[in-house]
C-alpha cells in the first residue's frame, strides 16, 4: 500500500515535471535552441507570484492568469529584441546568452527577495487532501497540477495541429529558410514561440510556488528535470514529455523513500539509463 | 599550388611580432620569479589565475576546437579534487604523485561518461553534461568516509610532507600551479602544430568538410573529450589541495567551474590560445576591482558576456587579430 501511495504522489509530482518541460521542447522544437536559463524563469514566475499574492494581495487564480500575461510578454520582447540576433547554425552564442541570463537573473533575485526560502500560501488548498481508499489519498493541489499539465499539453497540441499558428509553428521548425520565403516573418514566428513558451513557464512556476518553497538558486535543478523529461519522453513528441515527466517523479519518489539523499539521484540515474537503452527516448517519433 | 604544410612566417616579419614576444617573455620570467616579489595574498591570487588558466585552455580545447559545448566540466574539477583527497588520505600516496594519478583516473571515468554523453548532440550535450556532474556531485555526498554533504579537509600531515615551513608550502604549491598552466597552453599549442591540430582546426571549420576529407571525427572529438578531462581533473586536484578543504557544493560548483571558465574563454577569444590567458587576465583585475559587490559584480559579469555574443562573438582576442594583431603561438599554416 505505501508502495502504491509512493507511485501516486511521484505520478503527480510528474505532471509539475511536464509542465518545466512543455516550454523546453516548444523552443527547441521551433528553434533548435536550448535556454539554460528556463529554470530560472520558472523561478521567475515564481517570484512573481510571490508578489501578486503576497504583497499585492490578489486572488491565486487573478494571480496565476497575470503571471502568465507579463511572462509571455517578456517572452516575446525578449526573444526579439535578444535572443533572435544570437540565434543561428551555432550553438555557442544562445548557449552562452542564456548561461549569462542564468547568472543575471539568480542574482537579482537574490539582490532583491534575499536568499530566504520562500512559499506562496494557496488559502488551505495547498494542504487539502481527497481520500481515495484506506490509507491512499492525495493531495487536492498536486491533483489540481496534474490535470494542470495534462490540460496545458492538451492545448498546445491542440494549436500545434489544429490551428493556422500551429502549421506556422511547425512549418518553421521543418524549414526555417523556407518558410519566409512564403511571407511569414520567422522573427515573429520564434517571438510567438517563446512567448507560448513563457505562459507555459509562468504556469509552472506558479505552480511550484503554492507547492513546494524556493529560493533564487533553484533554477538549474528545474532547468535539468525538464531536460530529463524531454529526453526520457522522446524529443517532438509532446504527450511523451508528459510520460518522461511521471517516470522521473516516479523514479524521485521511489528514490526519495529510500533515503532522502536519493530523491534527485535516482531521477537522474532514471534518465541516464534511458539514455542507454534508448538514446532517443521511449516515446520519440519515427523521423519522417 | 603546394599543399597546406608550410610554417607561419618567422617571428621577425613584422615588428608587432617583437613586442608581443617580448611582453609574453617578461610576463613569463615575472611568473618565474613571482615567490621572489610577490606578497603571500598577490601569490594566492597568481595560482587562482594559474588554475583558471589550466581551466580555460582545456574547456577552450573542447569547445572552439571540437565543438563539444560542455557546462558539466566541473564533474572533473570535482572528481579531480575528490580522488586527490582520496588518494593522498587513505591511499598514503605522495602528494606530487597523487595529483596525476588522480588525472588519469578522472580519464578513465571520462571515457564512459564520453560514451554516454556522445549520444546527445548539439544543446542536448550541453545540458546532459552538467546532469553528469549532478550525478558525481550526488554521489559524492553519499561517502561518508569522505565527509559526506558537509566535506572534508586535508590532514596537516598531508600539507606538511611538501614542506615543512608555511612558506615552503606555498612556493611548491605555487609552483605546481604555473607548472599546471603552462603545461595545458604548451600542450594545447603542440596539439594545435601537429596533424592532429589540422584535423581539429578542420573540424572547427566545418565538420561536414572535415569529415568528406577522412578525418575520422567521432574518434578525435572523443579522445579530446577523455584528454581535456584529464587536464580539467589535474587542475581540480590542485585547486583543492591549495583550498586544503573539499565539499561537494565546491567541488561541482557549475557557476565557479563552468560559468565563470566559460566567460573567460568567450570573452577573451574561443578558439585561440592567446584568448584564454586575455580572460583570465581581464577576469581577475576585474575581481580585484568589483569582487566586494558581490552580486553586483555577477550580474556585470553576465552582462559583458552577453554584450560580446551580440558585438562580436569572436571575444576580445579574436576582433584584435581580425584587425591585423599578430598571433603569438603560431598555429596557422600559410599557402604558399
Amino acid at each position: 500500500m505505501e508502495m502504491i501511495n509512493v507511485i501516486l504522489q511521484g505520478v503527480l509530482l510528474g505532471g509539475l515535471y511536464a509542465l518545466f518541460a512543455a516550454g523546453l521542447s516548444l523552443m527547441f522544437g521551433v528553434m533548435r535552441f536550448i535556454n539554460i536559463a528556463h529554470g530560472d524563469f520558472i523561478v521567475v514566475a515564481a517570484y512573481l507570484m510571490l508578489v501578486a499574492v503576497l504583497f499585492l494581495g490578489l486572488n491565486p487564480i487573478i494571480g496565476i492568469l497575470l503571471v502568465v500575461v507579463l511572462m509571455a510578454a517578456v517572452g516575446y520582447a525578449g526573444q526579439r529584441i535578444l535572443l533572435n540576433r544570437v540565434l543561428d547554425d551555432d550553438i555557442l552564442p544562445p548557449v552562452l546568452v542564456t548561461f549569462g541570463l542564468s547568472i543575471i537573473i539568480q542574482n537579482s533575485l537574490l539582490e532583491t527577495f534575499s536568499a530566504d526560502s520562500q512559499r506562496v500560501p494557496a488559502s488551505g488548498f495547498d494542504t487539502a487532501s481527497l481520500s481515495l481508499s484506506g490509507d491512499l489519498a492525495v493531495g487536492l493541489l498536486p491533483l489540481a497540477m496534474f490535470l494542470a499539465a495534462i490540460g496545458v499539453i492538451g492545448v498546445l497540441q491542440f494549436v500545434f495541429y489544429n490551428t493556422a499558428l500551429g502549421r506556422l509553428l511547425r512549418a518553421t521548425s521543418d524549414d526555417p529558410e523556407i518558410v519566409p520565403l512564403m511571407g511569414a516573418n520567422n522573427g515573429h514566428v520564434f517571438a510567438l514561440a517563446t512567448a507560448i513558451a513563457s505562459g507555459v513557464v509562468a504556469i509552472a512556476g506558479t505552480m511550484l510556488a503554492m507547492k513546494t518553497n524556493f529560493d533564487p538558486t533553484i533554477g538549474p535543478s528545474r532547468l535539468l528535470f525538464a531536460f530529463e523529461a524531454v529526453i526520457i519522453g522522446g524529443m517532438g513528441n509532446i504527450w511523451g514529455t508528459l510520460a518522461g515527466g511521471i517516470i522521473l517523479g516516479v523514479a524521485q519518489a521511489i528514490g526519495a523513500q529510500i533515503d532522502a539523499g536519493y530523491q534527485i539521484l535516482a531521477g537522474h540515474l532514471a534518465f541516464l539509463a534511458v539514455l542507454i537503452v534508448r538514446p532517443s527516448g521511449l516515446f520519440a517519433k519515427a523521423k519522417g | 599550388m603546394e599543399i597546406a604544410t608550410q610554417r607561419a612566417p618567422a617571428i621577425g616579419s613584422n615588428p608587432a611580432n617583437y613586442m608581443l614576444v617580448a611582453a609574453a617573455l617578461v610576463c613569463l620570467v615575472a611568473l618565474v620569479s613571482a615567490p621572489l616579489w610577490a606578497g603571500r595574498a598577490d601569490l594566492r591570487m597568481l595560482m587562482e589565475a594559474l588554475s583558471f588558466l589550466a581551466l580555460a585552455q582545456m574547456w577552450n580545447l573542447l569547445a572552439g576546437y571540437t565543438g563539444l559545448i560542455s557546462v558539466g566540466q566541473q564533474a572533473f574539477v570535482g572528481i579531480g579534487g575528490y580522488l586527490f583527497f582520496a588518494l593522498a588520505m587513505f591511499g598514503g600516496i605522495p602528494v606530487l604523485a597523487a595529483m596525476p594519478i588522480a588525472a588519469l583516473i578522472a580519464g578513465l571515468i571520462a571515457v564512459p561518461t564520453g560514451w554516454l554523453l556522445f549520444r546527445l548532440q548539439g544543446a542536448y550535450f550541453a545540458i546532459g553534461t552538467w546532469v553528469v556532474a549532478e550525478v558525481f556531485r550526488l554521489t559524492a555526498a553519499q561517502f561518508p568516509a569522505l565527509g559526506g554533504g558537509s566535506g572534508i579537509s586535508l590532514p596537516v600531515s598531508v600539507a606538511k610532507s611538501i614542506a615543512d615551513t608555511r612558506a615552503g608550502r606555498e612556493m611548491v604549491m605555487y609552483y605546481i600551479a604555473l607548472f599546471i598552466a603552462l603545461g595545458a597552453v604548451l600542450a594545447v599549442w603542440l596539439l594545435l602544430r601537429s596533424r592532429w591540430g589540422l584535423a581539429l582546426n578542420a573540424i572547427r571549420d566545418s565538420e561536414t568538410a572535415a569529415g568528406s576529407l577522412g578525418v575520422r571525427i567521432r574518434r578525435i572529438k572523443f579522445a579530446v573529450y577523455v584528454g581535456t578531462a584529464i587536464g580539467t581533473a589535474f587542475t581540480g586536484a590542485f585547486i583543492f589541495f591549495q583550498k586544503l578543504r573539499i565539499t561537494p557544493d565546491a567541488a561541482f560548483s557549475v557557476t565557479e567551474w563552468s560559468a565563470f571558465v566559460i566567460f573567460i574563454v568567450v570573452i577573451g577569444g574561443l578558439g585561440t590560445i592567446e584568448g584564454p590567458i586575455l580572460g583570465v587576465i581581464l577576469f581577475f583585475l576585474l575581481r580585484d576591482i568589483a569582487a566586494d559587490l558581490g552580486t553586483i559584480y555577477l550580474i556585470g559579469l553576465g552582462v559583458v558576456a552577453i554584450a560580446v555574443m551580440l558585438i562580436d562573438r569572436r571575444g576580445i582576442w579574436g576582433a584584435l587579430k581580425a584587425r591585423g594583431v599578430p598571433s603569438l603561438f603560431k598555429i596557422q599554416r600559410h599557402l604558399k
